[in-house]
């Protein structure tokens, strides 16, 4: 029988590395992908993971593995769905999360209908999640939960995850590393990259300096009693519950509270400030929707954030969400994803943070 | 799996032939050349012989001829070399839009180096016009480059015309025929050259040797400082086996050119006929008489010559969007863009080259598969309605 044909996408990283041993050890004919966006390296930082070193990397993972690999470039549509926006995002005083754009419009859309042209029946990645099938398909939380990447996933359309395997859903990052040794892998002892991939060195403030820099005016810091406590050094700068980099001292720690573009002003206050319980998310999309529109649900309003029980309410464009206990530092731009247990109902963007 | 090779433009294997000729070199004749002893004498035989070879196959004397490391370092020398020993006379070169990376970028370099350099346009098949060329010369101009045939659509320019432009007004001229030596006829006095830059990896020989050859009295800098080697122009310890596979490869060139032209062209008629019947929508790149024997570049609408490759690749085929030593960059070729295609097009593109072990069966796996796949990435493309 002919082997049925994968597409991975390989970073260089150690999970995609394992992800492609774990496919070609199933006997699926295994072919890496690894995308390359030419971006500007800035001299002499530790490369990041879609950088020169990664497509090496992967390289010569596929060459240990005996499988075919090509590399792709995706620099165009990486500007105009990602970065483009992400740029954008930042002057409207909103803090984006990239790596979400980048599963719906680079990874699991244009690299995905690359690996389709190329005959594939799947793009397998190595983010831990998992899909189930049911009557539709299903996005779950992966096992290992401290590395669950099911919240950049909940963009995914039926017709994606379809064509999507995740191998590591069921491994743990452990378990990962070991296999990655047992099948020699030459990645096997690489650290994990947590940041951004076209950020060089994490400093996304000085990226956007490079490239938005004429569109990012000074302006006022104040409290909210209408107190002037300083300048801010433009908007984009900034993220809701920022203590650094304020440049004031108080008889306390003054945290960013509220970015208002139409005034360019920044609202400073105290950490209790910060704490909000009630918000709207705008362009909802749901994998599994619910059937009543009022429902009860864990949410995550961040990668990191550790998911809170909520009310949500479901309109047409938009769904209101108040949580049980209020919640520290809830970021317009940063996607809010619904949980039930372990299953991924949805998500939106949070737009408007309500007081 | 069956593997049909169809990009001998971005390298050739080498003939068995040559590697038979080049294995003494490695352990039995292994001196150094520019040694005095009899180890040294025999490996400098073999480099003297080599190099005659190579001469009278380009109607050149021994001494024009330049030992290198490959097309690349030869391009690179003519230009800054001619560039740096001139450059009291003038600082003036002329080039065309679709020259290799390995002249256009030391043309590029020496322009941060304060000379100007004027890149000439082309016609929509490639061709350099005369007159551009003439307009382009001034009293600071000290060289003019302009490439033998063009490695992504097979162009053959009109050397011998420029070669006289060059020679009324006193100016310097090279040509890269990298993608010419060893398959159609190349004579540096028909051509009018006074330098000329060849590869052997690219006509059955080895990798890592090429030359150049340097009309008797032409000014020029020398390229690589450290020992006496190649009458002092370019330091560094004799590249035997490759100069000795390079010579037997022109050889066995020599001897088969007229039959492997013959047949080369027949194939690549077949190829761009078949392609014209079966595919709709799809352009030949380059002149269609004035081409290189084994050239075919054509732009295939609606689609990404990258995802056409892959496939073609998976089926066991090897083609090119262009020129190998740009293939991960995602900027549509520059030669295609000089010829006057869309970038949405210049995408579009697809070569195929042909070398001396293609048979006919082998095109007929070509026609049989490229339709499919063009039609099966077409069907999925937003770009593209079914008419």
């Amino acid at each position: 029988m002919k082997k049925e044909r994968v597409v991975v996408a390989m970073s260089g990283g150690v999970d995609s590395s394992v992800a492609a041993a774990l496919l070609k050890k199933q006997d699926w004919e295994v072919i890496g992908i690894t995308m390359c966006f030419n971006l500007p390296d800035s001299s002499g930082r530790r490369p990041t993971c879609c950088g020169i070193q990664g497509i090496e990397d992967a390289r010569s993972v596929a060459h240990k593995l005996g499988i075919r690999h090509y590399v792709l470039n995706l620099q165009k549509v990486l500007f105009k769905k990602v970065i483009e926006d992400f740029c954008l995002e930042y002057l409207k005083g909103r803090t984006p999360n990239p790596c979400i754009r980048c599963n719906q419009y680079i990874k699991f859309d244009a690299l995905l209908k690359k690996a389709l042209s190329l005959g594939a029946k799947y793009l397998a990645t190595g983010h831990y999640a998992r899909i189930r099938k049911t009557q539709n398909y299903l996005l779950q939380k992966a096992r290992d939960i401290k590395k669950d990447q099911s919240y950049f996933l909940y963009r995914l359309r039926q017709g994606q995850l379809r064509h999507i395997l995740f191998p590591l859903g069921d491994y743990t990052k452990d378990e990962v590393r070991r296999l990655a040794r047992d099948f020699d892998l030459p990645t096997a002892q690489k650290l994990a990259s947590q940041e951004i991939c076209f950020l060089p060195n994490t400093d996304y403030r000085g990226f956007l300096k490079t490239r938005i820099a004429t569109d990012i005016k000074p302006g006022l810091i104040i409290d909210k009693e209408g107190n002037i406590l300083g300048q801010h050094k433009g908007i984009p700068f900034y993220t809701i519950g920022q203590r650094q980099g304020l440049g004031i001292a108080k008889g306390y720690p003054l945290y960013v509270t509220k970015i208002e573009v139409k005034t360019n002003r920044i609202f400073v206050g105290k950490k209790e400030d910060v704490f909000k319980k009630e918000f709207l998310v705008k362009t909802p999309h749901f994998i599994a929707k619910p059937e009543k529109n009022k429902i009860a649900l864990g949410v995550r309003i961040r990668y990191n954030h550790q998911e809170a029980s909520a009310k949500l309410r479901i309109y047409k464009n938009k769904i209101k969400i108040e949580f049980s206990k209020s919640q520290f530092a809830i970021t317009p731009g940063q996607s809010a994803v619904f949980y039930d247990k372990n299953i991924v109902i949805g998500g939106g963007i949070i737009d408007k943070v309500l007081d | 799996m069956k593997r049909v090779y169809l990009d001998y433009a971005a390298t050739t294997p080498c003939d068995p032939e040559v590697i038979k000729a080049i294995e003494p070199y490695f352990f039995d004749k292994f001196g150094n050349p520019s040694s005095i002893h009899a180890e040294g004498q025999e490996a400098k035989k073999a480099i003297e012989d080599s190099r005659q070879t190579l001469a009278t196959f380009l109607g050149a004397k021994p001494e024009e001829i330049i030992f290198t490391s490959g097309g690349t370092e030869s391009n690179n020398f003519a230009i800054e070399g001619v560039a740096f020993a001139l450059q009291n006379k003038g600082n003036h070169i002329i080039t065309t839009a679709i020259e290799h990376h390995a002249v256009a970028e030391p043309a590029k370099f020496l322009e941060k180096r304060g000379f100007k350099v004027t890149f000439v346009g082309v016609d929509k098949y490639g061709l350099v016009d005369l007159i551009d060329i003439k307009q382009a010369i001034t009293d600071k101009t000290i060289l003019i480059s302009v490439m033998h045939a063009n490695n992504e659509i097979g162009t053959i320019q009109p050397i011998e015309e420029i070669g006289k432009i060059a020679r009324e007004s006193d100016i310097y001229f090279h040509s890269d025929a990298v993608q010419t030596v060893g398959h159609i006829p190349v004579n540096v006095n028909e051509l009018g050259v006074d330098l000329l830059s060849l590869s052997a990896h690219k006509f059955y020989g080895p990798k890592g040797i090429g030359a150049l050859y340097i009309r008797k009295g032409t000014r020029i800098e020398r390229f690589l400082h450290g020992g006496d080697q190649e009458r002092g122009r370019r330091a560094s310890t004799h590249n035997t086996p490759g100069i000795v596979g390079l010579a037997k490869a022109i050889e066995i060139c020599q001897s088969k050119m007229t039959d492997e032209t013959k047949f080369q062209v027949l194939l690549r008629d077949r190829i761009i006929k078949g392609i014209q019947d079966k595919i709709s929508e799809v352009y030949l790149n380059g002149h269609p008489t004035k081409r290189l024997p084994n050239n075919v570049n054509f732009s295939i609408k609606y689609i990404e010559g990258e995802s056409i490759l892959l496939n073609l690749d998976m089926l066991g085929i090897a083609a090119s969007t262009g020129s190998a030593c740009t293939s991960s960059s995602l900027e549509p070729s520059h030669v295609l863009l000089a010829i006057g295609l869309s970038p949405e097009i210049a995408h579009g593109s697809l070569r195929l080259t042909l070398g001396r072990w293609i048979e006919e069966q082998d095109i007929d796996y070509l026609l049989e598969h490229l339709p499919v796949v063009v039609e099966k990435l077409r069907a999925m493309s937003p770009l593209y309605e079914k008419k």
